[in-house]
């Protein structure tokens, strides 16, 4: 062997090493032995054991997102690349920079139908911003490079990297890291200078005026969030977030309308609705957020600023696109607004807000507290309660969630002040996410708060991952809100088919508490609400993973509700909402 | 808004690498969008680029989505629509086989005369025609030749290009 032969694992973890990848989430298998042999002859890449590879790919995604960095994953051929389908297309769906490293079969074999041979590229290529199969010694290192760069250049997302046994196994040298870009994928990330300037003194004349903003903030980096907050300030316009933007302004701050979207606040949806210029800055104008889209924010004019041109005018068409990063072209739109002295129409803004405080005091999330049944809402005030205090005194809180219900009420009652605190699945909708990407979390930040608001339906899709926590000793919480059913399902079937509650009740659901016992946590369990407090505050204490098993109302249901095919102005605010109401029947078809 | 439906020539340089049209095809299956033709083959090997030509119809908002998938398609170079760009050449190769005898054979071979077809392939009972142009013009000349003993059409699907003196 000549001094700068290498085998292609070595290749492989020496192109981590270069960028600067410290921990990767992974599971052997007979394709990716060789590279766990490298692994283990090494000190530079840490890696996590996980139980099922779709835990890896969440807790990359998990400490993608709380850290800005790339994820990385590494799991086998066949098997092991399939079951990462899921969290590949749920960072596809959200944006996420994920790296994973998949086994395959040795090039030879490839075609053959092989022992736990799969087509993954084949597979993943609709699920990946993109994917490579290596079959060449010589395109192992930059392939490796080329994967981190698609990853987090332009709109971020997942890129598979299939590495068949012999190229891992075979002798090659190492590249460096290309300074020259990449050949063909060269996003743009600074706006048209024309159009930005169109779009300030678009806002500036606005009497109406509304940020929407989204993931894109977040995705920019903590830079964008400090920018868009500066705008938001310097203009006293009100902004609203989606449910993947939470954080990107500080939900203290008072031009903070909160959540916007089927789940979203009375006032901003309304205000949507009725505003006059609409800037959306890095969202997407989901049908979770637009609603009837015959009926989307009819009068508003709107300007949209998006890194990847394809979200541009694909559901609503906007009046201004800019394609570009965030963070550079709100930059540039604060410059602008400072360097042409910009004011806002005072009268038409205080009327503005003056009518949003009406739509206020609505109280769109109020509900009728119990004495002796917890409410989910109530849990999950006391959450936020006792974790901000628990942040004032020992820092950050950051936390995850599965899908559902839970998942609602924890976007609407928890608050971030910070972006990259919050994890949740928007785009796919993912139950058993929240799990493993909270162990994702805490890896990348070992001394913070973790907590996983879960349903008991999601957390048994991923449960395993709570043997991952005992090894690592990763002190995640679990705070399910238990209303032993399906609750989003349930509640479809309760507002859309006559309270037919097909197949959504768990009967024999497991002692969560002995459950944790036997994964070496702590289980807690809490049934009436004044056990609620004693309980979040244990659960913070316990310096191991806890799950906390909150039992609440099984009947309660997520408000305000756009209704799926219903416009902004057409919102459930409670129960008693819905006769009046009755779901179209093009709405019906809807998910 | 503008809901016509229309048909657009686009023209995609690609990395000439495994999959990439795998990649093409599987976004306009993936998304609902439809592909009228679609041609390629690699146009530069040293650059290692393959050169697609695909006709696709949409409304408006439809058509300029495609070509912002398109275009965000990681081996893709770039994407240029013909039909908006300005004028461009685009023209068709087709094979067309028709089997008969007698009069049916003489009016065949006329009409291929008139379109300028030629005769790739005979033996007393049929002919292989090869005619290149317009779309409409093959069209019209498979047209002619179904009551006259029709048996076989292979067709390229468009190729096209702008015109004037800039490259793509």
């Amino acid at each position: 062997m000549s001094r700068d032969q290498m085998t292609g694992s070595e290749i492989v973890l020496k192109a981590l090493a270069e960028q600067g990848v410290d921990v990767i989430f992974g599971y052997p298998g007979g394709a990716v032995l060789p590279i766990y042999d490298a692994l283990f002859q090494q000190n530079a890449v840490r890696h996590i054991l996980v139980r099922q590879e779709a835990g890896a790919v969440h807790a990359a995604e998990g400490y993608a997102r709380s850290t800005g960095k790339v994820g990385v994953v590494l799991v086998t051929s066949g098997p092991g690349a399939t079951n990462a389908v899921t969290g590949l297309t749920d960072a596809l769906m959200d944006s996420i920079p994920v790296v994973c490293l998949t086994g395959q079969v040795p090039t030879h074999l490839i075609g053959n139908d092989a022992f736990q041979e799969a087509d993954t590229t084949g597979i993943t290529r609709p699920c990946t911003k993109h994917n490579f199969l290596v079959k060449r010694m010589e395109d192992l290192a930059r392939v490796m490079h080329e994967a981190f760069y698609i990853a987090q250049n332009g709109r971020p997302g997942p890129v598979v990297v299939d590495l068949p046994k012999d190229i891992l196994q075979g002798l090659g040298e190492y590249q460096a890291a290309s300074k020259s870009g990449h050949k063909s994928y060269r996003p743009q990330v600074k706006g048209d200078a024309g159009n930005i300037s169109k779009a300030v003194e678009l806002l500036a004349k606005a009497k109406k005026p509304l940020f929407y903003c989204g993931g894109g903030v977040i995705n920019s980096g903590p830079a964008a969030s400090q920018l868009l907050t500066d705008f938001v300030r310097m203009t006293g316009y009100p902004c609203t977030l989606t449910l993947m933007g939470l954080g990107a302004l500080p939900a203290t701050d008072k031009r903070f309308l909160g959540m916007v979207g089927m789940h979203g606040t009375y006032e901003s949806n309304i205000a949507m609705h009725d505003c006059d210029v609409m800037v959306c800055v890095g969202a997407r104008f989901d049908d979770r957020v637009t609603g009837n889209l015959a009926h989307f924010s009819p009068n508003s004019k709107k300007i949209h600023i998006d890194i990847d041109p394809s979200s541009i005018n694909k559901n609503v068409r906007v009046d201004v696109p800019i394609v570009g990063d965030v963070g550079h072209v709100l930059e540039v739109m604060i410059k602008e607004w400072k360097a042409k002295q910009y004011k806002p129409d005072g009268k038409a803004l205080d009327a503005w807000w003056k009518q949003i405080d009406e739509w206020r005091a609505v109280d769109c999330l109020k509900y009728d507290s119990k004495k002796d049944v917890i409410k989910p809402q109530y849990a999950l005030e006391r959450l936020q309660a006792i974790t901000k205090k628990r942040s004032e005194e020992k820092g950050d809180v950051y936390f995850t969630t599965e899908v559902g219900q839970h998942q609602m009420w924890a976007a609407q009652f928890l608050h971030f002040n910070k972006p990259n605190r919050w994890m949740t699945s928007g785009g796919l909708g993912t139950m058993g996410y929240g799990l493993p990407a909270a162990m994702g979390v805490q890896v990348a930040h070992p001394d913070a708060l973790v907590v996983d608001v879960a349903g008991e339906a999601s957390i048994l899709m991923n449960i395993q991952e709570m043997s991952t926590l005992a090894q690592y000793r990763l002190p995640v919480k679990v705070f399910i809100l238990n209303n032993e059913y399906m609750g989003m399902v349930r509640q479809w079937q309760e507002l859309l088919h006559g309270g037919r509650y097909s197949e959504s009740y768990m009967e024999s659901l497991p002692d969560f508490v002995k459950l944790a016992e036997s994964f070496h946590a702590v289980g807690l369990r809490a049934e009436k609400p004044d056990q609620v407090d004693d309980l979040i505050n244990e659960m913070i204490e316990i310096d191991k993973p806890v799950i906390a098993d909150v039992m609440v109302d099984k009947a309660e249901n997520v408000f305000p509700m756009i209704p799926s095919g219903a416009a902004h102005n057409e919102m459930l605010l409670g129960p008693e909402d819905r006769a009046e109401h009755a779901v179209s029947e093009d709405g019906m078809v809807l998910v | 808004m503008d809901e016509q439906i229309r048909f657009h020539t686009i023209a995609v340089l690609v990395e000439n690498e495994p999959g990439v049209l795998a990649r093409v095809v599987g976004l306009f299956s993936g998304r609902g969008y439809n592909i009228e033709s679609l041609t390629v083959a690699e146009v530069d090997h040293k650059e290692n680029l393959s050169r697609i030509t695909l006709v696709t119809s949409g409304n408006v908002m439809v058509i300029e989505q495609i070509k912002a998938q398109l275009d965000r398609l990681v081996p893709v170079h770039s994407v240029k629509d013909l039909t908006l760009e300005g004028p461009h050449v685009a023209a068709e190769l087709a094979m067309v086989k028709v089997a008969g005898t007698g009069d049916k054979r003489v009016e065949a071979l006329r009409i291929a005369d008139i379109f300028e077809a030629t005769v790739q392939d005979t033996t007393l009972e049929s002919f292989v025609f090869r005619l290149h142009g317009q779309s409409a013009k093959i069209d019209q000349f498979i047209g002619l030749m179904k009551p006259l003993g029709l048996v076989d059409v292979c067709r390229t699907g468009v190729v096209a290009m702008a015109r004037g003196k800039e490259g793509i």
